[in-house]
C-alpha cells in the first residue's frame, strides 16, 4: 500500500436514480498537488461525480475519503469544513450581492465568523483586507461594488472561482470553469485557475481539450459512468480505448 | 456605520419629525395632545418594529412566513401579564424595560415554532407557518388563562415603577417610550443586516445552495433568522399591549401576519427602510382613509396587487430607480412626463374611488343610514349622473394613462441610455 494518504479517494461508487445506474463502480486516488481532469462524453456522470464527493447527492454504494477521512455520509457544509470546495457548471453566485460582499461571504466561515450576529462587518479590518485583496487577484477589483448578477458572463466566471477558492479548501473541484468563453476569456481562465490553485488539489471537469491538456498532469475519462482510462496526458492520448470512446473524433 | 452615513440626514430628520410632531397638535386651551394623532403615531412604531422585522424574512432571507403575527401577538399577551404581575408587585421591573421581556416571550416562541418552520423554504416553510398561524389562532381561543378568550385579556399599565419616574397616565409618555423603543429595535434591525448572520442570510436568499459550498449549513442560518425575528416582533407585540392595555385575538390572528406583508411589500422588500415607509402609509391609510369610507380595505388592497404588478420593488425601489438620474442632475427633465402622467392617472383613481363608494352607499352605505357627501354638497347614489361620471372618469383615464405612461417610459428610457454612456457611474449595490 502506498503510504501517501492520496487527498481524495474515491472507491467503488456506484449512483443509481430510480432504476438507472449512472455512476457504475468509479474508483479513483487523487494525489494531493495534483491537476486532475475529468473528461469524458456528455452524459458520461462527470457532473454527477461531482455532486457526489461535494455531498450535494447521497452515494448509493462505496466509499469516498478526503484526505484519509470518510465524507460520503456528510451534507454538503461539513465536507466544505474539511477542506474541499466546489464550483457549479451553471454560474452559481449572489446575484443581489455586491462583488465585494460575495467574496467577503466567501471567507466568514474559514475566517471563524460562524453564524455570528455580534460581530460588525465593517470593523473586521483584516477580513475585508482579504476580501479586497481576492478582487485584486481575480482583476475584479474595479467591479467591488457593483451587484454581481450585473458582471458580464466571464466576469461572473471568475467570481464563481474565486469563491471556491476563497476559504482556503485544499481540493478544488471546478466544473467547466471556461464553458461559453470565448478565446482571450478561456486564456485568461486558464491563467487565473493556475494561479490561484498553486499547492492545492485540482480536479475539473472540461470540455476544451486545449484547457485539459494545458492543465492537467493527471486525465481521467469517464464513459458511461466508468472510468475508462487514467494517467499522463500522453497515456491517456495514446489509449486506444479512449480515442475510439472519446477522443477520435476530436484528435484525428 | 461606513456605506449608509449618506443617507443618516434622513434618519435624522425622521427622528426630528418623530420627536415634534405631537406638538403640531397641541391644544393650548385643553393643554393636551391629539388623542388621534398621538394613537396614529404610537401605532405606527409599532407598526414599524412589526414591518421591519417581517421583513428580516421576507427582504433579507426570502423567507416567505405567513405567521409574523403569532410572535407580535405572543409578546403582547405576555406584556399584559407581565404588567398585571408588575402592578400587583409581583415583578419587580421598571416599565421601559418590560418591552425587553416581550420580546423574549417572541423570541422563545419563534425558536419553538423556527425549529419546525425552518427545515424547510420556500413554499413548504410558508405553508409551515400557514400551520402555525392557524395553530396558535385556535390556542388563543382555547386557553383562556393566558389568552382569554374571545374578549382578550387587559391591564393597567401604571405598574409605578419607572426607571425616569413616569407614570404613563398620559398618552405623550407612552408616545416617547413607543418612539424609544422603535429607534432601538430599528437600529438592532440595521446592525443585524451589518453582521455574518445578516449577509449569509442575504446569501441564502440568493442561493441557498451556494452557502452550503462555503460550509454553512442554510438551515441554521434560517433559524436564526427567523427566532431573531420573532424577538423583534415579540417587542412590538409588547408595546402594543402598554398602549391599549387590552391584547385580543386580532393581535396574533392572520390579518396582521399579512398586514406586516403588505407593508413590507408595499414600502420595498430591497431597502432597509422600505418597511418603514410602507408602515407610516398603512397605518395612514388605515387612521385617515378608514375614517372617510368603509371601504378603505379595497383600497390598500388594489394598491398591494397594483404594487405587485407593476413595482415589486415597493415605494423604496422607486424612489431608489431615481438616484442615478437625480446623480446625473436630470431629475427636471421628468417634470413634464410626470406631469403628464399624474393628470390621467388622477382621474382613473377618481373614476375608481367613485365607483367603489357609490356601490358601497348604495348597500352597506344604505344600511347605516350614511350619505355620501363631497365637499359638503350631497350626493345621490340612485341619481344617473355621478355613475356616468366615474364610468367615464375610469376608462377615460386609464386609456388616456396608457397613451402618457408609453411616453413616461420613453423619456426614461432616453435618459437611462445616457446614464449608461461610459462615464457614468455603475449601479451601486444595496443591501
Amino acid at each position: 500500500m502506498n503510504a501517501v494518504v492520496p487527498a481524495l479517494s474515491i472507491q467503488n461508487v456506484t449512483k443509481r436514480f430510480g432504476q438507472t445506474e449512472i455512476i457504475r463502480g468509479v474508483t479513483l486516488d487523487i494525489a494531493a498537488g495534483e491537476r486532475h481532469a475529468i473528461i469524458g462524453p456528455n452524459g458520461a456522470g462527470k457532473t454527477t461525480c461531482f455532486n457526489l464527493i461535494s455531498g450535494r447527492f447521497p452515494i448509493s454504494s462505496g466509499e469516498i475519503h478526503l484526505n484519509g477521512a470518510r465524507i460520503d455520509q456528510l451534507p454538503p457544509h461539513k465536507i466544505n469544513r474539511m477542506g474541499l470546495s466546489r464550483s457549479f457548471q451553471i454560474t452559481s453566485i449572489f446575484q443581489r450581492m455586491s462583488v465585494f460582499e460575495n467574496l467577503r461571504c466567501a471567507l466568514l466561515w474559514s475566517r471563524g465568523y460562524r453564524y455570528s450576529f455580534w460581530s460588525p462587518l465593517w470593523r473586521q479590518r483584516e477580513l475585508n483586507a482579504e476580501a479586497d485583496v481576492l478582487l485584486e487577484k481575480l482583476n475584479l477589483h474595479n467591479r467591488r461594488d457593483i451587484l454581481a448578477g450585473l458582471l458580464s458572463y466571464a466576469e461572473q466566471r471568475a467570481l464563481e472561482i474565486g469563491m471556491t477558492i476563497a476559504g482556503g479548501a485544499s481540493v478544488i473541484l471546478l466544473d467547466e470553469p471556461t464553458a461559453g468563453m470565448s478565446n482571450t476569456e478561456t486564456d485568461y481562465a486558464m491563467d487565473l485557475i493556475r494561479r490561484v490553485t498553486q499547492g492545492k488539489t485540482l480536479i475539473m471537469v472540461e470540455h476544451d481539450m486545449k484547457v485539459v491538456f494545458d492543465l492537467a498532469d493527471v486525465i481521467t475519462v469517464l464513459v458511461y459512468g466508468q472510468v475508462i482510462a487514467s494517467g499522463p496526458p500522453e497515456t491517456v492520448r495514446a489509449n486506444p480505448a479512449v480515442q475510439e470512446a472519446y477522443l477520435g473524433a476530436l484528435v484525428e | 456605520m461606513s456605506n449608509s452615513l449618506g443617507k443618516s440626514w434622513l434618519w435624522i430628520a425622521a427622528i426630528g419629525l418623530a420627536l415634534l410632531l405631537p406638538w403640531c397638535f397641541y391644544d393650548f386651551h385643553t393643554a393636551r395632545h391629539s388623542g388621534f394623532v398621538l394613537s396614529m403615531l404610537s401605532q405606527m412604531g409599532m407598526m414599524i418594529i412589526l414591518a421591519l422585522s417581517y421583513n428580516m424574512l421576507l427582504g433579507q432571507a426570502g423567507l416567505f412566513s405567513l405567521c409574523h403575527a403569532t410572535f407580535f401577538g405572543i409578546g403582547g399577551y405576555a406584556t399584559v401579564h407581565f404588567l398585571n404581575a408588575a402592578g400587583d408587585g409581583n415583578l419587580p421591573i421598571p416599565m421601559e424595560l418590560i418591552p425587553v421581556l416581550a420580546g423574549l416571550s417572541g423570541l422563545g416562541l419563534a425558536i419553538v415554532f423556527g425549529y419546525m418552520a425552518t427545515k424547510q423554504r420556500a413554499t413548504a416553510f410558508a405553508m409551515i407557518t400557514l400551520g402555525i398561524s392557524e395553530l396558535m389562532a385556535t390556542a388563543a381561543l382555547m386557553f383562556h388563562h393566558f389568552f382569554g378568550g374571545e374578549g382578550g385579556v387587559s391591564t393597567n399599565r401604571m405598574i409605578d415603577h419607572s426607571l425616569f419616574g413616569f407614570t404613563y397616565a398620559s398618552g405623550i409618555h407612552v408616545y416617547y417610550l413607543i418612539l424609544a423603543w422603535t429607534l432601538l429595535a430599528t437600529l438592532a434591525m440595521f446592525f443585524l443586516t451589518k453582521t455574518p448572520l445578516g449577509r449569509m442570510a442575504n446569501a441564502t436568499r440568493d442561493n441557498f445552495e451556494r452557502t452550503q459550498f462555503m460550509g454553512y449549513d442554510p438551515r441554521i442560518v434560517r433559524f436564526l433568522q427567523f427566532s431573531l425575528s420573532g424577538l423583534f416582533a415579540g417587542i412590538g407585540g409588547g408595546l402594543y399591549a402598554i398602549t391599549y392595555e387590552i391584547v385580543t385575538f386580532d393581535a396574533l390572528a392572520a390579518p396582521l401576519s399579512a398586514n406586516a406583508l403588505l407593508m413590507a411589500y408595499i414600502g420595498g422588500t430591497t431597502v432597509f427602510a422600505g418597511p418603514v415607509l410602507g408602515a407610516v402609509l398603512i397605518t395612514l391609510l388605515q387612521s385617515g382613509v378608514s375614517l372617510m369610507s368603509n371601504s378603505w380595505l379595497v383600497y390598500v388592497g388594489v394598491l398591494f396587487i397594483s404594487m405587485v404588478i407593476f413595482a415589486p420593488a415597493g415605494i423604496s425601489g422607486l424612489i431608489l430607480a431615481h438616484r442615478p438620474i437625480m446623480r446625473a442632475g436630470k431629475l427636471g427633465r421628468l417634470l413634464v412626463p410626470y406631469i403628464r402622467v399624474l393628470i390621467p392617472g388622477l382621474a382613473l383613481v377618481l373614476g375608481f374611488v367613485g365607483l367603489v363608494e357609490l356601490t358601497s352607499f348604495l348597500t352597506i352605505g344604505a344600511a347605516q343610514g350614511k350619505t355620501l357627501t363631497l365637499g359638503g354638497n350631497k350626493i345621490d347614489v340612485h341619481a344617473t349622473l355621478p355613475w356616468v361620471i366615474s364610468v367615464v372618469a375610469l376608462i377615460g383615464g386609464g386609456g388616456w394613462l396608457r397613451i402618457e405612461a408609453r411616453y413616461f417610459r420613453r423619456v426614461w428610457d432616453g435618459l437611462m441610455a445616457d446614464l449608461k454612456s461610459p462615464s457614468a457611474a455603475p449601479q451601486r449595490a444595496i443591501a
